[in-house]
C-alpha cells in the first residue's frame, strides 16, 4: 500500500510536468489555432539556459529565474519571425513548418552548447529523500517541482480568468475578428500568448533538468505525451490540460509500475519483464483513443465559436 | 493526364529516364551503392504516394501513416523467422494484414477531424510501434534481421540487386497508374469533393464516411506493400520503421513533392533523400573557403539548412516542387 | 557521407606521386557521433586517430584512409552506413561499434561481403556464439563478462539479495543475465526499463526500495548513467542500499557524476592505470593530445588500430589474403593496453576483468584499479560458435 502511495506519487510529479508543457501548448492551439510541434524545443531551450545560466551564478534560484526570462524572449522572437506567418494556414503546414523548426533548434543547439549534453546539479540539501507519510519517503526535489507546478496552475488560473489580459485571452479563443474589431492589438497579444507559452515550457524544461541531463531531442518524446494531454483534455482548455495530465502520468508510471507483476501471474517472468514495459506505454495511447473514439472533442471541450 | 509539353512533364520524364537508367550506371561503374540508395528512395515513393492519396487527395492528414510500413515490414520479418520465405505468402499476407488493420483504425480515426484526426492516427502509430517492443520473440527494441529474402521461385530473384530495383521502379509506377485511375473514378471524385466540402457531399446523398474508409484502406494497403519492400530492401526491421518521425518523414515528401500531384509525392521522396546525402556534401564545400579543415564538422550541421527549407516552403511554395515546376502558386 | 579524408598527413603530402602507386588501407569506422552519446564516438574516434598516431600513420607499412560513419545510435541507420562503407567506399575493414543493437543489425552485410571487421565495443551473446563468423573480431568483451565479474565480486561482498535495473536492449539483457548467472545470492527483482527513451528511473528505484534488496545492480552506459547516479542519490538510496555498476561509471560520464560516483564499485578489463608500459604511453599521450582522460572505449578501439596492424603487416599489405590475416589475428599478436590477452575461438577476448573505484585526487576525480576479480576469463557462449 505504502509503495503504491509512492508510485501514485511518482505519476503525479510526472502529471506536473506534462501539465506544465501541455498548458503551453493547449493555449497557443486554443488561441492561435497553432499545432507547434517545436513546442519540445522550447522545452529543451529552458533546461540548457538553466544549465548555463546556473553554471554562471553559481546559483539554481537565479538561474532559473534567467531561464525563464531568456525562454521567454526566444519563444516572442520566434512567433514574430516565423509563427506568426502560419496563423490561419492549414494544420499541415503547421506540421511541417515546425517539424523543420525542430531540426533547426537541435543542431543550433548542438552548434552552441555541443553534443555532449550538460547537468544542472541541485544544491546538496536537495539530494535527499523526506518522509511525507510514515513509511513512505519521497525526493525532496520532487515535491518541490509538485508544489511550484500547482503554484502556476493557480496562477495560470487567476491570470485567464480574473484579469484583463485574461479576458482578452479567452476572448480572442472564442472569436478573434471581434476582439481586433473593438480595437484591442490582437498581433501583440498573440505575442504575448506565445511567450507565455514558450516560457511554461522553459520552466517544465529547467524544473526537470536536474532530474535527467540536459541534451539534445530531449523534448521530443515528451511532446507527444503532451500532445496526448491536450487531446484528452480537450484543445484550448487548462482546466481539462490539469486534468488530463494528472490522469496520463498516473496511468503511465502506475503501469510501468504494476503491470509487469500482473503480466508475471500469466506469462513467464522474462517474457512478461519484457512485454510489460511496452504495453504500459501502450495504455496512454490507448486512452486517448477511447476518448476520441467517445468524445471526439476531448473531456473538458473548450467552447468554440 | 493530359500530355502538355511543359517544363514540369519534361521535368518528370528526365527524372523517370534517369531512374530507368541508374542500374545501367551502377553496372558500368561498379558503385551499388548509389542503385541500394535509390532502391530505397523508390520504396519510400510508393509509400508516399499512397499516403497522398489520403493526405493530398482526401484531405486527410494521416500522422502516423509509418504504421503500414511496420505492419508490412514486420508481415515478412515475422513470416521469415519461422521459416517461411516464399514470397507468395509473405506478400499477400503483408497486404491483408495492413489492410485491415487500416480498416479497423480508419473506423475509428474517421470518426474524428482536424487537429483529432492527426492526434488519433499519431496514437494508433504510437500503439503499434509499442506493440513491436514488446515482441521479444521476433527482436524487441532491437529488431530483427531477416536472413533469406522472400522467396518467388523462378520468377524473380530479389536478392539481385538489379530484379529487385525493377521490381520497385515498377510497383512505384504501378502505384502512381493506380491512385491515377482512382483519382479521376467516380470514387475519386467523391473523395476529393469530401475534401473541400464533406457536408455538402453528404447532403447530396453520398456516405462520404464509407468512401472516406475505403480510400484509407487503399492508402495502407498500398503502404504495406512498400512495408514488404522495405523489409527485403535492408533485411532487417525494426519498430523504428513506425516511429513517428518516420510518419513525419512521408508528411514532408508529400508536401515538399506537391500535394494532390500524381508525380509529386515520388519527387519529394527523390528531394529530401538526395539532400539529405548531398546538404552534407554541398555545405562541406561552401564551407571549405571559410573554416578551412572544420568544413566535415560544419557538414555535420546540415539540418540547420533543412529545417528552414521545410519552413520556407511551406511559406513560400504550397505547391511543392511539383508546384514550382508548373508555375502555379495555388491557394 | 562525412568523409573524413585522413591521408598520411605531411607524409603523404611529400610523396605524394609515390603514394599513388601504393595501396591505401581503407578502414570505414562506425560509431555513434550525434546526440548525447557522441561522446562516446569521440573518444573511439580519438584513441583511434592516436593509435594511429603512434604506428607512423601506417598499417603494416602502407598509408591509411579512415571513413567516419555517424549510426545516430540507430539499427536502421548503422546498417545502411555499413551497406554504404561496403558498396560505395569498398573499405577493407570495418572498425567500431558501440551498441549491441546497432551491430546486430548491421551483422549480415558484413558477413555476406566478407569485410574484415574489428568490434571494438559491443559484444552480444549472438556474437560470441551462433552468429560467430571468421572475419569478425572484438578487442572489448563478450556483454556477459564483465556483470559476471560483478556478480562475483558481490559474492565475495556477502550480498545475499540483489536487485537488478538496465535498459530493455540487447546489452541490457546480457547484462542482467550476466550478473545472475554469477551471483550465488537471490535476484529478488529485476526490472528493464525503455532504451533510450526513458530518462527517469525514480518509478523503478521506488520498487527496488519496496523490495528492500541488499544490493543494486545496474548498467546504464554514457547519459543514461549520470542520470541513475543523481536520481538514486535524489531518492535518497545512497547510504541505505549500495549500488554495483557495470559500464554506468567512466572517465567520460566520472566529470558530471562528481561525487555521486565515489566509492561505488564497477568492473572493467581496462583501467587508465594499469601499469604497462603501451597503457602508460597511450593514457599520457591521449591526455596530451586531447586534453582529458581516455575511456575504456577508447582504450578498445587503440587496440584494434594495433591489432589491424599486426593483420596487414602479416600478408605484407596484401588484404585480399583474408585468411592469412584471420590467421594472424587469432593470434593477438600485438601489445595491448590491458596487457595481453589471447583469442578464444569465436574471436572474443579471453582475458581479465578488474575492480575499479572513483577517487578525488585533489580537484578531479579518477577512477583506479582495487583489485583483480578474475583472471583469464572466457564468455560463456563459446561454445555455441561452430568456428574451430
Amino acid at each position: 500500500m505504502l509503495y503504491f502511495i509512492e508510485q501514485c506519487l511518482n505519476g503525479v510529479q510526472l502529471g506536473m510536468l506534462l501539465f506544465l508543457l501541455a498548458a503551453g501548448l493547449t493555449l497557443i492551439f486554443g488561441i492561435m489555432d497553432l499545432v507547434n510541434l517545436a513546442h519540445g524545443s522550447l522545452y529543451m531551450l529552458g533546461a540548457y539556459f538553466a544549465a548555463t545560466f546556473a553554471g554562471l551564478t553559481d546559483s539554481f534560484v537565479l538561474g532559473a529565474i534567467l531561464a525563464l526570462i531568456a525562454t521567454l524572449v526566444v519563444g516572442m522572437a520566434v512567433e514574430v519571425i516565423a509563427m506568426r506567418r502560419l496563423y490561419g494556414r492549414d494544420h499541415l503546414d503547421h506540421v511541417l513548418g515546425t517539424f523543420g523548426l525542430i531540426l533547426f533548434f537541435n543542431e543550433m543547439v548542438r552548434l552552441i552548447w555541443g553534443p555532449a549534453g550538460m547537468t544542472l546539479s541541485l544544491p546538496m540539501e536537495m539530494l535527499q529523500a523526506v518522509e511525507v507519510i510514515p513509511g513512505v519517503f519521497y525526493p525532496l526535489y520532487r515535491l518541490v517541482i509538485i508544489g511550484a507546478t500547482l503554484l502556476v496552475a493557480l496562477f495560470l488560473y487567476i491570470l485567464v480568468m480574473r484579469t484583463r489580459i485574461g479576458m482578452l485571452i479567452r476572448a480572442g479563443a472564442s472569436n478573434r475578428e471581434m476582439v481586433g474589431a473593438l480595437g484591442i492589438n490582437i498581433k501583440l497579444l498573440y505575442t504575448l500568448v506565445f511567450g507565455l507559452g514558450a516560457a511554461l515550457a522553459g520552466f517544465a524544461g529547467l524544473m526537470q533538468a536536474p532530474i535527467l541531463t540536459v541534451q539534445i531531442g530531449m523534448g521530443e518524446n515528451i511532446l507527444i505525451l503532451a500532445f496526448v494531454v491536450i487531446i484528452i483534455g480537450g484543445i484550448g482548455s487548462i482546466r481539462g490540460a490539469f486534468v488530463a495530465a494528472v490522469l496520463v502520468g498516473l496511468i503511465d508510471t502506475i503501469g510501468r509500475a504494476f503491470l509487469p507483476d500482473l503480466l508475471r501471474l500469466f506469462f513467464s517472468t522474462n517474457a512478461a519483464s519484457n512485454a510489460g514495459p511496452a504495453i504500459s506505454s501502450m495504455l496512454i495511447y490507448l486512452l486517448m483513443a477511447l476518448v476520441l473514439v467517445f468524445r471526439p472533442e476531448g473531456l473538458f471541450p473548450a467552447a468554440r465559436k | 493526364m493530359t500530355a502538355q509539353i511543359n517544363v514540369r512533364s519534361v521535368f518528370i520524364a528526365a527524372l523517370l529516364t534517369v531512374l530507368a537508367l541508374l542500374p545501367v550506371y551502377a553496372a558500368l561503374t561498379g558503385n551499388y551503392f548509389l542503385m541500394t540508395l535509390f532502391t530505397r528512395i523508390l520504396i519510400l515513393a510508393i509509400a508516399a504516394t499512397s499516403l497522398n492519396l489520403i493526405l493530398g487527395y482526401g484531405g486527410m492528414v494521416s500522422f502516423g501513416h509509418a504504421v503500414y510500413l511496420g505492419i508490412g515490414g514486420y508481415a515478412v520479418g515475422i513470416l521469415a523467422k519461422e521459416g517461411i520465405t516464399s514470397g507468395f505468402v509473405q506478400w499477400p499476407v503483408a497486404l491483408v494484414v495492413s489492410a485491415l488493420a487500416a480498416l479497423v483504425l480508419g473506423a475509428l480515426s474517421l470518426r474524428t477531424r482536424g487537429v483529432y484526426f492527426i492526434m488519433i492516427t499519431l496514437a494508433f502509430a504510437q500503439m503499434f510501434y509499442y506493440i513491436a517492443i514488446g515482441l521479444d520473440r521476433y527482436g524487441g527494441d532491437d529488431g530483427l534481421t531477416i536472413y533469406k529474402r522472400s522467396q518467388f521461385g523462378d520468377l524473380i530473384n530479389i536478392s539481385n540487386k538489379t530484379q529487385f530495383y525493377y521490381l520497385c521502379f515498377a510497383l512505384l509506377l504501378g502505384t502512381i497508374y493506380l491512385v491515377w485511375r482512382i483519382v479521376n473514378s467516380r470514387f475519386g471524385m467523391v473523395i476529393q469533393g469530401a475534401r473541400s466540402n464533406d457536408r455538402r457531399m453528404h447532403a447530396i446523398g453520398f456516405p462520404t464516411f464509407r468512401y472516406k474508409l475505403i480510400c484509407f484502406v487503399i492508402a495502407g494497403t498500398l503502404c504495406g506493400l512498400a512495408g514488404a519492400l522495405l523489409a527485403n530492401h535492408t533485411d532487417f526491421i525494426s519498430p523504428a520503421l513506425m516511429h513517428w518521425t518516420r510518419s513525419g518523414d512521408l508528411i514532408v515528401m508529400v508536401v515538399l513533392g506537391g500535394m494532390a500531384s500524381l508525380f509529386g509525392p515520388m519527387i519529394g521522396a527523390v528531394a529530401l533523400l538526395v539532400l539529405e546525402e548531398t546538404l552534407p556534401i554541398l555545405i562541406g564545400a561552401v564551407a571549405a573557403p571559410f573554416v578551412g579543415e572544420n568544413a566535415t564538422q560544419a557538414a555535420e550541421y546540415w539540418q540547420i539548412v533543412l529545417g528552414p527549407l521545410f519552413l520556407m516552403v511551406v511559406l513560400f511554395a504550397r505547391g511543392g516542387i511539383n508546384g514550382l515546376l508548373a508555375g502555379a502558386r495555388r491557394g | 557521407m562525412r568523409k573524413a579524408l585522413l591521408l598520411a598527413g605531411a607524409l603523404a603530402l611529400a610523396a605524394a606521386p609515390a603514394a599513388a602507386q601504393q595501396k591505401t588501407i581503407k578502414i570505414g569506422f562506425i560509431s555513434t557521433f550525434s546526440g548525447p552519446t557522441a561522446v562516446i564516438g569521440n573518444d573511439m574516434r580519438n584513441s583511434f586517430e592516436l593509435g594511429l598516431d603512434h604506428l607512423g600513420r601506417k598499417l603494416g607499412g602502407l598509408p591509411v584512409e579512415v571513413v567516419y560513419e555517424d549510426d545516430q545510435q540507430k539499427p536502421e541507420v548503422g546498417k545502411q552506413k555499413t551497406d554504404k562503407l561496403i558498396e560505395s567506399d569498398k573499405v577493407d575493414f570495418i572498425v567500431g561499434h558501440i551498441w549491441s543493437n546497432v551491430l546486430l543489425a548491421s551483422l549480415k552485410s558484413v558477413v555476406d561481403s566478407k569485410t574484415m571487421m574489428v568490434v571494438t565495443n559491443a559484444g552480444p551473446s549472438q556474437l560470441a556464439g551462433e552468429l560467430c563468423s571468421p572475419y569478425v573480431f572484438s578487442t572489448s568483451w563478450q556483454n556477459d563478462q564483465t556483470p559476471q565479474a560483478m556478480g562475483l565480486y558481490m559474492n565475495q561482498k556477502g550480498v545475499k539479495t540483489a536487485f537488478l535495473i538496465g535498459p530493455n536492449y540487447a546489452a541490457g539483457k546480457d547484462m542482467l543475465a550476466g550478473v545472475a548467472s554469477t551471483f550465488k545470492g537471490k535476484v529478488i527483482g529485476q526490472e528493464l526499463t525503455t532504451w533510450p527513451t526513458q530518462l527517469d528511473f525514480n518509478a523503478e528505484l521506488s520498487k527496488a526500495r519496496a523490495a528492500k534488496p541488499d544490493a543494486i545492480f545496474v548498467f546504464y552506459p554514457g547519459a543514461a548513467g549520470v542520470q541513475f547516479l543523481t536520481q538514486y542519490a535524489q531518492a535518497g538510496l545512497k547510504g541505505t542500499i549500495p549500488l554495483y555498476t557495470a559500464f554506468t561509471i567512466d572517465e567520460l560520464s566520472l566529470p558530471r557524476q562528481k561525487d555521486l560516483a565515489l566509492g561505488v564499485p564497477g568492473a572493467q578489463e581496462w583501467v587508465n592505470d594499469l601499469p604497462n608500459p603501451v597503457n602508460k604511453k597511450f593514457v599520457a599521450d591521449y591526455k596530451a593530445k586531447y586534453k582529458s582522460s581516455p575511456s575504456f572505449y577508447g582504450a578498445q578501439t587503440y587496440d584494434a588500430a594495433a591489432l589491424i596492424n599486426s593483420a596487414v603487416a602479416a600478408v605484407k599489405g596484401d588484404v585480399s589474403k583474408k585468411d592469412d590475416m584471420r590467421k594472424e589475428m587469432e593470434k593477438a599478436n600485438f601489445k595491448s593496453v590491458r596487457g595481453g590477452f589471447r583469442y578464444g575461438k569465436n574471436h572474443i577476448p579471453i582475458q581479465n576483468f578488474y575492480l575499479q573505484e572513483a577517487v578525488k585526487v585533489g580537484d578531479e576525480y579518477v577512477l583506479k584499479t582495487v583489485a583483480t576479480i578474475v583472471r583469464d576469463n572466457q564468455d560463456q557462449h563459446v561454445s555455441k560458435c561452430p568456428m574451430k
